[in-house]
């Protein structure tokens, strides 16, 4: 019932993907009319609507294949340019021009930013293409349908078969036909691998801008402290002991209670540095890691705290104490704002990334945009690429979650030998499927008495079969191979820059 | 009384044999780092124990584990463990097994020896000797929850004073009780917790015990 259920769900979905295809072209002829008007008439008005309209139709697609396929698609286009900004005069400066209004030095930076970005023309190629291929795919039950509608029709009876087949083969073709829209949707519509680097470096500019930032605050504070703390309390200490090796001789007694007082503030001199040095590095974190800092942050929380721990191996020092003081904050975030009583804190892995998730049974309402404290988490996350999910609806419970990616070793590249192999695969996969297996086995079929250079055909009759046979898996096989060798090299050292 | 020794820091160990020879003990060995300590305590077979934390080659819990490790071979090693930082963590770890014997302090009580001396004896002797910042720390984080909050304050009082391993004359002192006074306040903490009647030394390391794991 439910497979039923799902082959309709599919078969409406790769529908409304057939008639969107249709919208797709529509929008696709009406931005290639926009290109032809511009770039032969000179109508560059006409330009911006028709990409405003074309990012419209693929904004609508990529949900539908996040959605529908489950493939996210990421939107691919660069920030829209800020409005102009007058200058002291008041005119608006563009290139060696000044303009009275901000009208045309706006045009030309979205015209800059439309054109010169590939995204715009990767989503054209999409809607000129896309009719063709997914939406082809799409709507090929359909067009079987109305194919035998129109024989049934026309008075012949092969219609009927035609119906009859669409009808029975549509339950696993049109979930597949979603998926490749899904995928063709990721190929074209995705942001391409430059643009996603792009991206990533200005984030990681951002986030180390933040870092050294708050690294050198940091750094202040501790001096600070340090200057008006411990170092102001050695000096006190000497300078007692110089006065208590005055009194020695005239009057032990005053020297002695001297001498217990420098003693003292000796004790806490020794307690502000002990503070001082559990917010810089907390010493269990030195000592055990981030599962036993945890755990002891958890007993010192007021909050019944429970925690758990998966972690395979440690993680590197900077990376834990970030991941220590985001929870330290999350606690304290909780049991001072949100009146929690119970908090659960879970340590784990995801891949190769680190996952931490806090959550407490307070009254919730927690906004990162409004806590300089869960800002200050997202700022030193930020710094390794991390980031922190808060979702706390108000009435509570709070749940956030931090992740730290690649905290931990993926698994190890191919070794130079294996990528050769890899490589020796994917040059001989092809001769093995095609010639020496599909060919021959189609020559083999027919009976042709041409032997060529077909193994199979050469060997003696009872071999033959098998010789075919077994070159078809081996060429399989040998693909195989080739893609997963490809496959780990990619995300071996992707995991270093994507 | 025999005493093994382990610190890193020469002017510390120097300091602290100083102060354990003035006072009598006899410091079999004063080693520092962690295999040198986990041989000294199997081989020597001491009294009572007093560890640093973090030794070498590792520096990190080094001594804790040497000193968790020789308690596992040798249940009710008397243990008293030192360190720059208390974490309710690694003192519930001492206290785990429940033979008591176990003290943990900070560093910077041996800035008065008297005390000092007197919580390595009490430690020999098989009583506990827990920092007042541990106890602190945990009351702190505590406040609300059962079964320490049907303690009522003068019996939270008489409780923390016996973590730190005051026998109940000291505690009596100390709070400016009679002895019978105290020895009904230890009484209502033992059933309040629910440790039943034994060797009485034994429930004074469990109080401590439930107390720690209180959470």
């Amino acid at each position: 019932m439910t497979s039923a259920r799902s082959a309709l769900t599919a078969l409406a979905r790769s529908t409304a993907l057939a008639g969107l295809a249709l919208l797709g072209l529509a929008a696709g002829l009406a931005m290639l009319a926009a290109v032809l008007l511009t770039f032969a008439v000179g109508l560059v008005i006409v330009f911006p609507p028709a990409v405003r309209l074309a990012r419209v139709v693929t904004r609508l697609q990529r949900r539908l294949a996040a959605r529908w396929s489950g493939i996210p698609v990421d939107e691919p286009y660069r920030p829209e340019p800020p409005p102009p900004v007058p200058q002291r005069d008041g005119w608006y400066r563009d290139g060696r021009t000044l303009y009275k209004r901000p009208t045309i030095p706006a045009f030309n930076l979205r015209w800059h930013w439309m054109t010169k970005d590939p995204a715009t023309w990767r989503d054209f190629a999409y809607l000129l293409a896309a009719p063709l291929t997914s939406g082809l795919v799409a709507a090929a039950p359909l067009l079987a349908t109305a194919y035998g509608v129109v024989r049934l029709v026309a008075g012949d009876p092969v219609g009927a078969v035609w119906i009859l087949l669409a009808l029975i083969v549509v339950r696993w073709y049109a979930p597949w036909a979603v998926r490749l829209h899904g995928r063709v949707a990721a190929a074209l519509l995705g942001p391409t691998e430059k643009a996603r680097l792009a991206q990533r470096v200005s984030r990681l500019d951002a986030a180390r801008t933040e870092a050294v930032d708050s690294q050198a605050a940091e750094l202040r504070r501790i001096e600070r402290d340090l200057h008006d703390g411990a170092q102001a309390r050695l000096v006190a200490i000497g300078m007692t002991i110089g006065a208590a090796e005055q009194l020695l001789e005239s009057d032990p007694q005053a020297a002695r209670a001297l001498l217990g007082k420098a003693r003292e503030a000796s004790a806490t001199a020794l307690q502000e540095i002990r503070r001082l040095v559990r917010g810089i590095h907390p010493p269990v974190l030195a000592e055990r890691g981030l599962g036993d800092a945890v755990r002891a942050l958890a007993l010192d929380s007021p909050l019944r705290t429970h925690v758990t721990v998966d972690l395979p191996e440690r993680a590197s020092a900077p990376l834990e104490s970030a991941a220590y003081f985001a929870v330290s904050e999350l606690l304290a975030n909780a049991a001072r704002h949100g009146d929690a009583t119970e908090a659960w804190v879970d340590v784990s892995t995801q891949g190769p990334a680190l996952r931490v998730t806090v959550t407490d049974d307070g009254h919730g309402g927690a906004d990162p945009e409004q806590g300089t404290g869960l800002r200050g988490i997202e700022r030193r996350l930020g710094a390794f690429d991390g980031v922190l999910a808060v979702n706390s609806p108000a009435g509570g419970p709070t749940t956030a979650v931090i992740e730290l990616p690649r905290a931990f070793r993926v698994r190890p590249a191919p070794t130079t030998p294996w990528r050769y192999f890899g490589r020796l695969c994917w040059g001989l996969w092809p001769i093995a499927l095609f010639p020496q297996g599909l060919v021959a086995m189609v020559l083999k079929l027919v009976g042709s008495p041409v032997k060529s250079w077909f193994l199979g055909l050469h060997v003696p009759e009872p071999f033959q079969w098998p010789v075919i046979v077994g070159m078809i898996a081996l060429g399989g096989g040998l693909l195989a191979v080739a893609l997963a060798t490809t496959a780990r090299t990619r995300e071996a050292e992707g995991g270093a820059c994507g | 009384m025999r005493v093994v020794l382990a610190e890193d820091l020469h002017l510390l160990r120097e300091g602290l044999v100083a102060l354990l020879r003035a006072h009598g003990f006899e410091v079999v060995a004063a080693v520092e780092s962690g295999p040198e300590l986990l041989a000294a305590l199997v081989g020597e077979r001491p009294d009572v124990a007093v560890v640093d934390v973090r030794l070498p080659p590792t520096f990190t819990d080094e001594g804790l584990q040497a000193a968790l490790a020789a308690r596992r071979r040798m249940p009710g090693l008397p243990v008293l463990v030192l360190s720059q930082h208390v974490e309710q963590l690694y003192a519930r770890e001492l206290l785990a097994d429940g033979s008591g014997g176990v003290g943990y302090l900070l560093k910077d009580r041996v800035f008065n020896g008297e005390q000092f001396v007197d919580a390595v004896r009490r430690v020999a002797a098989g009583g506990t000797a827990m920092d007042p910042e541990v106890i602190a720390r945990l009351l702190a984080s505590n406040a609300r929850n059962e079964p320490l909050g049907r303690l009522t304050p003068r019996e939270r009082e008489v409780l923390e004073l016996m973590a730190e391993g005051r026998s109940n004359a000291a505690i009596g002192q100390r709070l400016f009780l009679s002895d019978s006074a105290v020895g009904k306040h230890t009484a209502s903490i033992f059933t309040k917790l629910g440790l039943a009647p034994s060797d009485d030394d034994n429930r004074r390391v469990l109080a401590v015990l439930a107390f720690l794991n209180s959470k």
